[in-house]
């Protein structure tokens, strides 16, 4: 992990007007996670640099600071994204998934198990790792059905480039709640939470 | 006041940031809201901050509406069921304030809605947060003192004291005495505490649409409940949960459903019973429902009179 002096001249702007700003990408990230599978769009949100999504770059400009541990995908060492990510949000970075407060993972095929990060404490289950998963695309793949909190009945979800174990792991991290880690999908713009409550069923498996 | 005011222009000269909480405070608040919604019933530690109001008076809720307002949401705040209580009247300005919302008394038309001691009547929708003040997050506070303990209870969910506490009751009085904060279990894990609204609201929030959060700013605890997640209130077979009752009616609207407060009306003892829902009361009273002491001078309140604009 560097810890370079940061080229400022090459940092990219965050929001404009981050008060309101990140007040607006919040109460969208709060009903997602009260909502699991519900899918919003951040199309008023700053581009963030190479390799970091605009979703994902969102939710690191209104949730993280120096309070946060974040674990950064490997892909992005030394990136452009790191040195936005750090001057932005004054977040320190750790390589012990499971010392972090949050992760961004981009590189799904070599992406850490869910249950390498932070799975909670039993007096203390919020002190787990959110891990925003940055994939190709939240439409258009296989079918998945979302149940549990916050969902009335049942939702569909179809995400796209997740990696062929995942929908076991989220099971594996379902199972063992009050423990576990909360999941953000992101893909472009847009975002949809799989908090460790929702139970997961491939459609047809 | 049933009309929204416009929101005014964000004054350049403001001496404190928007929503008065500094930003570094709201995102802490808000990495707890949304571990808070992860687990529901659970209750998450945060850093309460003073308030220009003393703990008990809403610091909690105040802190939680600061964390989530933005200048688009329409405010409501409700002490008792009231719009119009000091409480209820100081805090919905302190927002109309500091965060340049529009402020109602509309149920329907509210975003969010800060209340003390009550769920409005009218059933919550999709798009409104319900932010409760809870003067004492832990149920289990009265039965063991010490946090290191409760804390514990939870994590292993060990909740016999409770029950056992609720049978003392049946065997005391022969029936569940406790009246409001009556406690529920969340998804069938964490006990939590409703906040001291009356157990006539707990059904109220099982299945409900909206978010609800919950702070307790003197405590230092945040809690959720998300939309449509179970919550059942404490019971057992033989001695099934039950909501208060009332033979009355409410003297001004005639609501036969909805909850009541006994208003002592002089010396000689003469009381009335009206809804502790002054909207639900407002709204059915100027739809034509009339109570058996409709025109009483307690129903004298211009504002609630002016026809709907």
């Amino acid at each position: 992990m560097s810890v370079a002096t940061l080229d400022l001249s090459r940092i990219a702007p965050a929001f404009a007007d981050p008060v309101r700003e990140s007040q607006a990408v919040f109460r969208e990230v709060m009903e997602c996670v009260a909502r699991p599978g519900r899918i919003t769009r951040f199309d008023r949100a700053p581009q963030a640099p190479n390799g970091l999504s605009k979703a994902a770059g969102a939710v690191a400009l209104t949730l993280f600071d120096f309070e946060t541990l974040v674990w950064l995908d490997p892909a992005l060492a030394d990136s452009e994204a790191e040195a936005w990510l750090r001057f932005h949000c004054g977040c320190p970075l750790t390589v012990k998934a499971e010392d972090a407060a949050f992760a961004i993972v981009t590189d799904m095929v070599k992406a850490p198990n869910l249950a390498a990060f932070n799975q909670g404490d039993a007096k203390y289950p919020d002190r787990s790792t959110t891990v925003i998963l940055q994939i190709a695309s939240l439409e258009g793949g296989p079918v998945v059905t979302l149940s549990g909190p916050g969902i009335r009945t049942t939702t569909d979800i179809s995400p796209q480039g997740l990696p062929q174990d995942f929908w076991t792991q989220i099971e594996t991290n379902q199972a063992q709640f009050q423990f576990g880690v909360d999941v953000l999908l992101v893909a472009g713009d847009q975002l949809l939470a799989l908090p460790r409550t929702t139970t997961a069923q491939i459609k047809g498996g | 006041m049933s009309t929204p005011v416009p929101a005014r222009a964000n004054a350049p000269e403001r001496y404190y940031n928007y929503a008065y909480l500094d930003e570094q405070t709201k995102r802490m608040i808000r990495r707890s809201i949304l571990k808070a919604l992860a687990i529901p019933g659970y209750q998450v530690p945060f850093g309460s901050r003073e308030m220009p109001v003393p703990y008990g008076w809403g610091t909690g809720g105040i802190q939680l509406t600061a964390a989530i307002i933005g200048p688009d949401d329409v405010y409501k705040c409700i002490d008792q069921g009231a719009d119009d209580t000091t409480n209820a009247v100081s805090i919905r300005r302190f927002f109309a304030n500091v965060a340049d919302v529009a402020t109602t008394e509309d149920t329907a038309e509210a975003t969010i809605i800060q209340t003390r001691h009550r769920i409005p009547e009218k059933p919550l929708k999709e798009g409104q947060v319900l932010v409760y003040q809870v003067p004492q997050p832990e149920p289990l506070r009265g039965l063991e003192a010490r946090e290191t303990e409760t804390r514990a209870m939870h994590a292993y969910e060990e909740y016999g004291l409770q029950y056992v506490s609720l049978y003392e009751n049946v065997s005391a009085y022969g029936r569940i005495a406790a009246t409001a904060g009556y406690p529920v279990m969340v998804e069938e894990r964490y006990l939590m505490s409703p906040s001291p609204i009356p157990k006539f609201d707990n059904p109220k929030m099982a299945q409900n649409e909206a978010v609800m959060l919950f702070g307790a700013g003197r405590e230092k605890r945040i809690y959720a409940v998300p939309p449509f997640t179970r919550v059942r209130s404490l019971d057992f077979e033989d001695y099934p949960f039950e909501t208060q009752t009332w033979e009355e009616t409410c003297a001004l609207c005639g609501a036969k459903d909805s909850y009541l407060d006994e208003v002592i009306l002089d010396d000689a003892g003469d009381k009335m019973f009206v809804c502790s829902d002054s909207h639900h009361c407002a709204e059915r009273r100027a739809a034509g429902h009339v109570g058996p002491m409709a025109g009483h001078t307690l129903d004298q309140d211009a504002a609630l009179k002016e026809p709907a604009q």
